[in-house]
Parts: structure tokens; C-alpha cells; sequence
């Protein structure tokens, strides 16, 4: 097996007595002081999280004519400079080889923010569909990255880091200095709370974590409060809700398909639609505390229909949550479900997402 | 009172025939927070390592095993709403049920408090 990589700030989280795990092919931090109470401080005050592992690329050359605008599902060239798109690098298929961001940084510039599991694979095969394969660099190693989320995070990266950052909207970023170095901060997350994602050079992580740190308001949260962060909005986990056997119209993320536009996998997407898709993926919630899991098997009047694929108490709702795919007849708002595990077994209903509704997220 | 434990870490506190269960103070720490407690039924009856309850934390989800045999006389109702008490002290208010017609002769299969210190050492 591959040896693990640690992120710049390895050591700060083992001084903080962070409980370490693999993820992602990397050794990250699951929780400090506990995963509820990372998961309260950040819908209440704001959370600092270590998100080096994630992976970006730095495209510079002609969105069009070098062959970016057809990768993603959607248009990049449309993306106005100092703004991001969310969507998804298809298969043929039309299975989700991964879902990211692409930052619009100059006319002739874009930074791809990709998944840590999938960076390696993301970059070959992004190269093989770009016209001229030079364009793209990976720029993992050298870019750090942490998010930091919350409701009080506005009025904190403002004293930080200067009222520039004061009125970036939603899914809008900005270039400026933090620490003396060239900085990135965008008003995305991953949390359904106002918050902010900062990249910075990898050798400055640390200053900027410590710092952050001092500030009473702010407290370090790991993968596990943010697990429940965005299942509480039922935003997809890639490996949990999205794989490349699932294409982005099962899942239920159509929005951010373009089909007016050229991408591979688009036959396949547009085979779907005419066809109508085998599975289709549910929000549910359980009658109960106890909580679904990934691979729990989900039924309907007693025969099977599907899998969950995320699965979690919620602390907000205090109730089990979960997403699944399900054969489409049970699949309506309202459907009752039953949800087993062994002897494990709870009463479920489809419900609408997100389940929490109470984020300050547009804030 | 002598306090006993299994292997599975639940504890046992014996008080004549009749018995507190609950689990120890090292499982609630390795659970992280616990979310659900499902008790069991009034009046069932367990033999010794069977399975009598389960539990939920952000983690995982296991079974809490019968450290003696007996009957279940009273459950921590508490713990319906408040499953996080176990984390706040799993060997005091988190306590699970109480079982009564206990056989003392079965605590020879468990670890008292000082094996068990150094049973978890050994983990």
C-alpha cells in the first residue's frame, strides 16, 4: 500500500491531540475535541479546517482553442473572471470520475480544485482531453488550503485580512496578500455556513493556521464535523454519493449539467434522460435517532429498492439522515422506507434537501 | 460494591441478585459521541454474553453484551433523550439497565477492575 501523505500542518493537529486517520490516501485529522461539538461551534461561530489534501491545478492558455471548455459539464469560458462553477469531469459512461470547482482567475487562467483520492487520476485524464496538454500544471504540492466557516467568519477575515474580503458574494472570490504572500479567497464551502476557503503557498499554512487559531472565535474542526456539516445540507460525498458508476442525473445534480454544450459522457447523459434513469437518489429521514449508514440496504413494502450511500445522525434535526439511490417508484416525497443493516432496522421518509434549513450560508 | 468487566467493555455492579450494566468508561471514549441508546424490553431475559442492547456514536453502531445472566428489571430511561449521558460518566448516571436474578458464580468469567486496567493496556 501506498504510504500516506500528511499535510503541512501534521504536526499542529498532533499537538492539538487530534485523533489522525487515513483519508484520501492522506493522514488527516477526524476530530479534536469531539465531533459534535466541532460540528455546533461551526454553525454557531466559525470552524477552521485543514483541506491541504485536496488537489488543484493551474490551467494558463486559451479556454477554448486549448480545449478546457469541453472537459466539465459546464462552460468554463462562460465563468466571469473572479468567479467559480461547480460540476463534474465525466466518463464515457457518464459516471462521475469526480466532481470540483473551477476558479476563473484571468481570462486566460483557471485553477481546478479536485478531490484528494482522485487528484492523480483527475490530472491524466484532463490532460488527455485537453488539446494542448501543456496548459495544465499540478500545483498541489505547492498550494495549501483551509477553510474557514462559519457565521462569525465574515467579521473575522475581516479583521484578519482587510475589508476587501467584506462583500464577496457567494460562489465569487478574491486575490489578495495574506501573511506577504499571494492569497485566494473565495466564498465557498463545503458546511451550508457563511465561510470562506483561503489558498495560500503550502509553506504558509501553518503561520496562517496558528493565527487563526489565537482568534477566541475560531476553533479547528476535522472530517468528521464536516461530514455532518454537509450532510446536514445533503451535498454529495465523492466515493459515498458519487462514483464513476453514478452519472450527475441519478445523483440529482442536473443543475449543474449543461446540455447545451459539448463534454464527454454527454451521449450517454442524453441516452439517460430519454430512457429515464434506473436509480435515482433520495434524501431520508429516520423516525428515530439511530443512524443510517453507507451500504444499509434501503426497502419499500418489504423489497428491496436501494443502498444508502451517506448515512448519519444529525445533530440539528436530532434524528438519523441519510441519502440513497433507490429504483425510481420509491423515490417521491413522502415514500416510507425501511432501512436494514443485519438486525439493524429503522423507519425512514423521503424527505426534501436540505435537511437544515438554518445555515448562514447566503448571509 | 465489587464492579466487574468483560472483554466487550461493558461493566457490571453487582447489589445482592440484582445487577447494573452499562459500558465502560474506556468504550464511551473510543465510541466518540454517543448519539442512540436502543435499551431492551422490561422483562427480557439474557444469558450471560448474549446481546441486550445497542448503541450509536458518530462512528459506529455495536451491541452491548449481558456481562452476567438475568432479567431485565429497570432501563435508564433517560438515555432516550439524552444518549450523551454515557459519554458524561458511562460508569455512573450512564448506566444502562438493571438485570435481577443474577449468578454470582458467572462473574469468574469477567476481569475485575485492576485486570481490567491491564487488560486495556495490553490493547
Amino acid at each position: 500500500m501506498e504510504e500516506l501523505k500528511a499535510t503541512p500542518l501534521h504536526a499542529d493537529h498532533e499537538n492539538l491531540k487530534a485523533l489522525m486517520a487515513p483519508f484520501g490516501g492522506w493522514i488527516m485529522p477526524i476530530q479534536y475535541s469531539g465531533i459534535i461539538a466541532e460540528h455546533k461551534w461551526c454553525r454557531e461561530k466559525a470552524a477552521l479546517f485543514d483541506i491541504c489534501h485536496m488537489g488543484e491545478f493551474l490551467f494558463k492558455g486559451d479556454v477554448v482553442a486549448d480545449g478546457l471548455e469541453d472537459v466539465f459539464t459546464f462552460s468554463v469560458s462562460s465563468i466571469p473572471v473572479g468567479r467559480s462553477r461547480y460540476g463534474f469531469l465525466l466518463n464515457d459512461a457518464g459516471g462521475v470520475i469526480d466532481d470540483l470547482i473551477v476558479f476563473r482567475l484571468a481570462e486566460n487562467e483557471a485553477m481546478i480544485v479536485v478531490n484528494a483520492a482522485t487528484t492523480d487520476n483527475d490530472f491524466t485524464v484532463i490532460r488527455s482531453r485537453l488539446k494542448n496538454p501543456a496548459a495544465l500544471t499540478d500545483i498541489s504540492a505547492r498550494t495549501g488550503k483551509v477553510d474557514l466557516q462559519g457565521p462569525l467568519s465574515r467579521e473575522i477575515m475581516v479583521q484578519h485580512f482587510g475589508p476587501s474580503i467584506q462583500d464577496i458574494p457567494f460562489f465569487k472570490f478574491i486575490k489578495t496578500s495574506i501573511l506577504g504572500s499571494d492569497a485566494i479567497v473565495s466564498r465557498t464551502g463545503y458546511t451550508g455556513e457563511l465561510g470562506y476557503e483561503i489558498f495560500l503557498p503550502a509553506d504558509k499554512v501553518a503561520e496562517l493556521w496558528r493565527l487563526l487559531l489565537e482568534d477566541p472565535r475560531v476553533a479547528p474542526a476535522g472530517l468528521g464535523a464536516r461530514d455532518l456539516l454537509r450532510l446536514e445540507m445533503g451535498y454529495s460525498l465523492y466515493g459515498n454519493d458519487l462514483d464513476e458508476t453514478i452519472t450527475p442525473l441519478t445523483a440529482g445534480l442536473s443543475t449543474f449539467v449543461n446540455m447545451s454544450k459539448e463534454f464527454v459522457g454527454k451521449t450517454a447523459l442524453e441516452r439517460e434522460l430519454e430512457q429515464g434513469s434506473p436509480r435515482m437518489k433520495v434524501a431520508f429521514k429516520v423516525d428515530s435517532r439511530r443512524a443510517p449508514r453507507h451500504f444499509y440496504q434501503i426497502l419499500h413494502e418489504g423489497k428491496e429498492v436501494g443502498v444508502v450511500t451517506s448515512g448519519a445522525f444529525s445533530p440539528m434535526l436530532s434524528c438519523g439522515i441519510g441519502l440513497g439511490l433507490v429504483k425510481p417508484d420509491a423515490a417521491a416525497l413522502g415514500t416510507r422506507l425501511t432501512i436494514r443493516h443485519e438486525k439493524v432496522e429503522m423507519e425512514a421518509q423521503v424527505v426534501e434537501l436540505p435537511f437544515y434549513t438554518g445555515g448562514s450560508l447566503r448571509s | 460494591m465489587a464492579k466487574f468487566y468483560t472483554k466487550e467493555h461493558e461493566w457490571v455492579e453487582m447489589a445482592g441478585a440484582q445487577a447494573t450494566v452499562g459500558i465502560s468508561e474506556h468504550a464511551a471514549h473510543e465510541l466518540g459521541d454517543i448519539t442512540y441508546v436502543e435499551l431492551p424490553k422490561i422483562g427480557k431475559s439474557v444469558k450471560q454474553f448474549e446481546a441486550l442492547a445497542a448503541i450509536e456514536s458518530v462512528k459506529a453502531a455495536s451491541d452491548i453484551y449481558a456481562p452476567v445472566s438475568g432479567k431485565v428489571a429497570e432501563v435508564n430511561q433517560a438515555l432516550d433523550d439524552a444518549p450523551e449521558l454515557v459519554n458524561q460518566g458511562a460508569e455512573s448516571q450512564g448506566w444502562i439497565c438493571k438485570l435481577e436474578g443474577v449468578n454470582e458464580a458467572e462473574l469468574v468469567a469477567l476481569m475485575d477492575a485492576a485486570a481490567y486496567d491491564e487488560y486495556l493496556k495490553g490493547l
